[in-house]
């Protein structure tokens, strides 16, 4: 009864086409984003902030961009955590060479690099498909490691390869401490949902979506693959690319190339394979269900009485995600994103039976 | 008794001139050849048919003519323009488009959106104002929304607008086929098997659509068809292929009458 | 075969000679140490073929592309360290084998006949969860130390060609045990493929499934079978690798070593994962120890992804595999 959508009829196309045209949806995203940005500071606590809330914004935004790649464009990718990396180290020699530039700048230029070098590994996705490309992504990952591992020049000729983030500052005000980072971090996101909203929506996004779907009907409409393709490596790789500065900058504090290794990328798509294909909640249902799964496992055994050793724990976290993955593409391919649905499509009836 | 006739005003059928044009087209998968020098011409606003029995080489000429595949010899002219061959995206931007015997839907996406897909060569807006969705990108998206609802109207799919074609029966994707395909405003459009799998009553349907769009769009038609009955009726002019040659070129009842064309049909050696 | 009369196929192998040579050429190497990296790196390289062929027999049977084969590789290694923990060791190689036949039939029947219909990359990613859940349960059930496993395989080098050379070449006894076993190995595949009928039956499958179920063969039993092919093909791999290494957790990175050694080779020829491995074992090694210096070493992380792009970018279907053709 709740999910009524009778009685909203849309007179105009505009009207039609609004980011969220039923009432209950605009009032459920308007009541979230209120709560997040206003109630959630001072509710929630450091702990909170550091582990959980953080982490999950700037992992949504890189399966934000993934999904784009894998779920709207079907392009394959394992080579997320090198785009990653290239944002993260980007926006660390932006910062360090000409401090001059403000952080959000920054930001902006760290993702713009990050997507000229997606645009130069999503070459290959004019000649591969599937899981070839998924190798040819491996190759972008491998060689991108090793660049920031041997290459100097990147990491500012620092000995110890581990490279620090300066104090983070926007416009001339502060950025410190858990609940302003987590402000940061909201707004960037929310800003980069909508975008990407807007994107899915609109020609190019239909360009990405018919490639994915059949790519020789979509030439013979007149839908160039390299331009539906390469977008959609240099728009995902984009949106990575800030995450990983975000990673760098705003979470870690400090990094190696390690923290942005193949495990990053199979862990984003694995969030975008839970959280849903082609869905931009679907993004971030899986980031939080990444995020949150570890933390749960780490307090499970405890709450339960049963002893547990750290190296148990990571063990069967490991057997959770692969056997949930399984579990997911044989029941529901389309992920958290599309249970989400059909409970909302259950709130119609709800509480009645039929 | 061909529709046509019995439509009033139309003893002069205002055909033009001829729009497209293929000569001496040979086309050949490694020993296979499915099309041997085969030439005919379609005039504008005509509705050419293409018959003949199975692996004929139909298909393969439709995909010849919009750039799919390309021939080993012969020449397409379109509008007075000649080319060796055709690139898919060209054959679009030059005015011809097409439906597929297979469907080639995109199944992610709804009616709607499919539909909306086929106009991509008429949108011009650009990335970042596409990102932002104000000004221009939000005007086109509006612009063009209303045309394609126009042509679901046409269609008579209202109803399923926003449903994704993977869950539509076989009948009405077969809809959304022609529709993607009218969205482009093409000069020429190519159908392939458009009836396939119909019962009458959506053979009805669809012959209705195929002549509307003909007559209100002056759209030149060249359509394969294995009905004889919906052939018969429909088209001004045949070609009839036979394991990759023509073996009849002319109006419906002459082509009925030809020799060559019986014994292909009926499996006669010739 | 054909394959090598193809004009790019001759051309990569006189471009790869020429490459491999250049060392020498250019004065960087004498002979004896450059005979040293080069066998250091085909021996390398046939431990990836063992690997490699298991990925290849899956494709090749069930069209799937496997990325558990290296997890495999790790578990038969890790049940058949700690069985022979506790019994003799042909016990533990044959209890070993049942587990890992165990282990196909559930994975065919849980993953596979679901998800039978999906295209290639639902399954692909089907397998990359069976990865993670079978690296996670291994470690779970045997324990995450370091083991040693002990085979009987010869662990002194050896120096030979004295005669020839000054202080003869190094070579590794255990490595070349190894390439004597894959030989054998693929010997015994290629036959199997090729002459029994089940072998015959595995190739209809890998051509499509429905037609070859529409002659009835029973799919269910043969991707059953060809799981457990490819788990023999694991264990002897695992034995080999880890006899050499140690049974580890780094056991399953050369899994995705694998991929390359596929993509050159093709992935549906048995002798083409052989020429693969080999090929990008030699490559690694020779241009680690050669071109390395110039970069800062490291090298070897990547090249084997970089030759595995370009062939994906010029001769997708590797050196031996089937043209891969789409049709509208």
């Amino acid at each position: 009864m709740i999910y009524r959508e009778t009685g909203q009829f849309k007179t105009t196309y505009a009207s039609d086409q609004q980011l969220f045209p039923i009432l209950q949806d605009r009032v459920f995203v308007i009541g979230a984003l209120a709560f997040a940005f206003v109630a959630v500071p001072f509710i929630a606590s450091d702990y909170m902030f550091r582990a959980i809330l953080t982490p999950f914004l700037i992992l949504s935004l890189a399966a934000l961009g993934l999904n784009i790649l894998v779920g709207y464009c079907g392009q394959v990718s394992l080579g997320t955590g090198g785009f990653m990396a290239v944002g993260a180290y980007a926006a660390y020699n932006f910062a360090v060479r000409i401090p001059q530039l403000d952080l959000l700048v920054i930001f902006i230029l760290a993702g713009l690099c990050a997507a000229a070098v997606g645009v130069v590994f999503g070459i290959p996705s004019l000649r591969i498909k599937g899981f070839y490309l998924a190798v040819a992504t491996l190759a972008a990952q491998f060689f991108i490691d090793w660049a920031f591992a041997r290459i100097k020049w990147f990491t500012n000729d620092i000995p110890s390869g581990s490279v620090s983030a300066p104090p983070l500052e926007i416009l001339g005000y502060g950025i410190e401490g858990p609940q302003r980072k987590y402000l940061l971090v909201l707004a960037i996101v929310s800003l980069a949902a909508l975008v990407a909203r807007n994107l899915t929506r609109g020609a190019i996004g239909r360009s990405w979506m018919a490639t994915r779907d059949m790519d020789v009907a979509a030439e013979v409409i007149g839908i160039r693959p390299l331009t539906a393709k390469l977008s959609a490596f240099a728009v995902s790789s984009f949106f990575v690319g800030i995450s990983g500065a975000l990673w760098a900058f705003v979470y870690l504090g400090s990094w190696e190339p390690l923290a942005f290794d193949v495990n990053r990328s199979f862990q984003l798509l694995f969030m975008v394979i839970i959280g849903g294909l082609g869905s931009i909640l679907g993004s971030f249902l899986g980031a939080a269900f990444i995020v949150i799964l570890p933390l749960v496992l780490n307090q499970l055994p405890a709450m339960l009485g049963i002893p547990l050793s750290t190296a148990m724990v990571s063990d069967i976290e490991f057997m959770v995600f692969g056997a949930l993955i399984v579990f997911f593409l044989i029941v529901e391919p389309r992920g958290l994103a599309r249970l989400w649905a059909i409970g909302k499509e259950k709130l119609r009836l709800w509480p009645f039976p039929h | 008794m061909n529709l046509r006739e019995l439509e009033p005003g139309t003893e002069a059928r205002g055909l033009g001139p001829t729009i497209l044009a293929v000569e001496g087209i040979s086309l050949a998968f490694g020993g296979v050849k499915a099309l041997s020098e085969v030439s005919f011409e379609v005039r504008e606003r005509e509705i050419r048919a293409i018959i003949g029995p199975n692996g004929a080489g139909k298909s393969s000429m439709l995909n010849v003519i919009n750039g799919v595949y390309r021939p080993q010899a012969g020449k397409i002219s379109f509008r007075g323009e000649t080319h060796a061959h055709m690139e898919p995206r060209r054959s679009a931007e030059l005015g011809i488009a097409r439906t597929f015997q297979s469907l080639a839907l995109f199944k992610g996406m709804s009616v709607l959106d499919n539909i909306l897909a086929g106009r991509s060569l008429l949108m011009k807006s650009n990335l970042l104002l596409q990102a932002l969705r104000i000004g221009p990108a939000l005007r086109e998206e509006i612009e063009h929304r209303k045309r394609v609802e126009e042509i679901i109207d046409f269609l008579e799919i209202p109803h399923v607008r926003k449903t994704p074609v993977g869950r539509l029966p076989y009948g009405l994707q077969k809809r959304v086929d022609l529709g993607r395909a009218l969205a482009a405003e093409p000069k020429v459009l190519l159908l392939d098997e458009p009836m396939a799998g119909m019962n009458m009553e959506e053979k009805q349907d669809m012959s209705r659509f195929i002549l509307d769009v003909n007559d209100e769009f002056g759209t030149t038609i060249v359509l394969i068809e294995h009905d004889m009955g919906v052939v018969m009726d429909l088209s001004d002019r045949v070609v009839v292929l036979d394991y990759g040659r023509k073996i009849a070129d002319g109006t419906p009842d002459e082509v009925r009458a030809s020799q060559a064309v019986i014994d292909a049909y009926l499996g006669v050696k010739h | 075969m054909e394959a090598l009369r193809r004009p790019s196929t001759i051309t990569f192998f006189v471009l790869l000679a020429i490459a491999a040579v250049m060392p020498m050429v250019l004065g960087q190497a004498k002979f004896p140490q450059w005979l040293e990296v080069a066998l250091g790196g085909l021996l390398t390289g046939v431990l990836y073929s063992l690997v490699a062929l298991g990925l290849v027999l899956i494709f090749k049977a069930s069209g799937v592309f496997n990325f558990a084969q290296g997890a495999m590789v790790l578990f038969a290694a890790l049940t058949l360290v700690r069985l022979a923990e506790k019994m003799p060791l042909a016990l533990a190689i044959v209890l070993t084998l049942a587990v890992m036949i165990a282990l196909a039939w559930l994975i065919e029947r849980l993953v596979l006949r679901p998800l039978v219909n999906q295209e290639g990359i639902v399954l692909f990613m089907a397998t990359l969860g069976v990865a993670y859940f079978l690296d996670g349960f291994g470690q779970a059930v045997w324990g995450s130390d370091i083991y040693t496993l002990h085979v009987g395989m010869p662990k002194e080098p050896k120096i030979i060609l004295e005669g020839f050379f000054d202080g003869g070449v190094l070579v590794d006894m255990e490595d070349l045990v190894a390439a004597i076993i894959a030989a054998v190995l693929v010997a015994a595949l290629t036959l199997f493929f090729q002459k029994t009928g089940t072998g015959r039956a595995l190739r209809a499958v890998a051509d499509d499934h429905q037609a070859a179920q529409s002659i009835g063969i029973p799919l269910n039993r043969i991707w059953v079978i060809v799981w457990s092919v490819a788990g023999l093909v694991a264990l002897v791999a695992g034995i080999v690798w880890g006899s050499k290494l140690g049974v580890q957790f780094s056991l399953s990175q050369v899994a995705l070593k694998a991929l390359p050694v596929v993509i050159l080779g093709g992935f549906t020829s048995i002798p083409g994962a052989i020429v693969g491995g080999l090929i990008i074992g030699l490559g690694e090694k020779l241009s680690e120890v050669y071109l390395g210096p110039f970069f800062g070493g490291g090298i070897e992380a990547w090249f084997a992804y970089v030759l595995a792009l370009v062939f994906l970018l010029f001769r997708p279907e590797g050196l031996f595999g089937e043209k891969i053709i789409d049709r509208v």
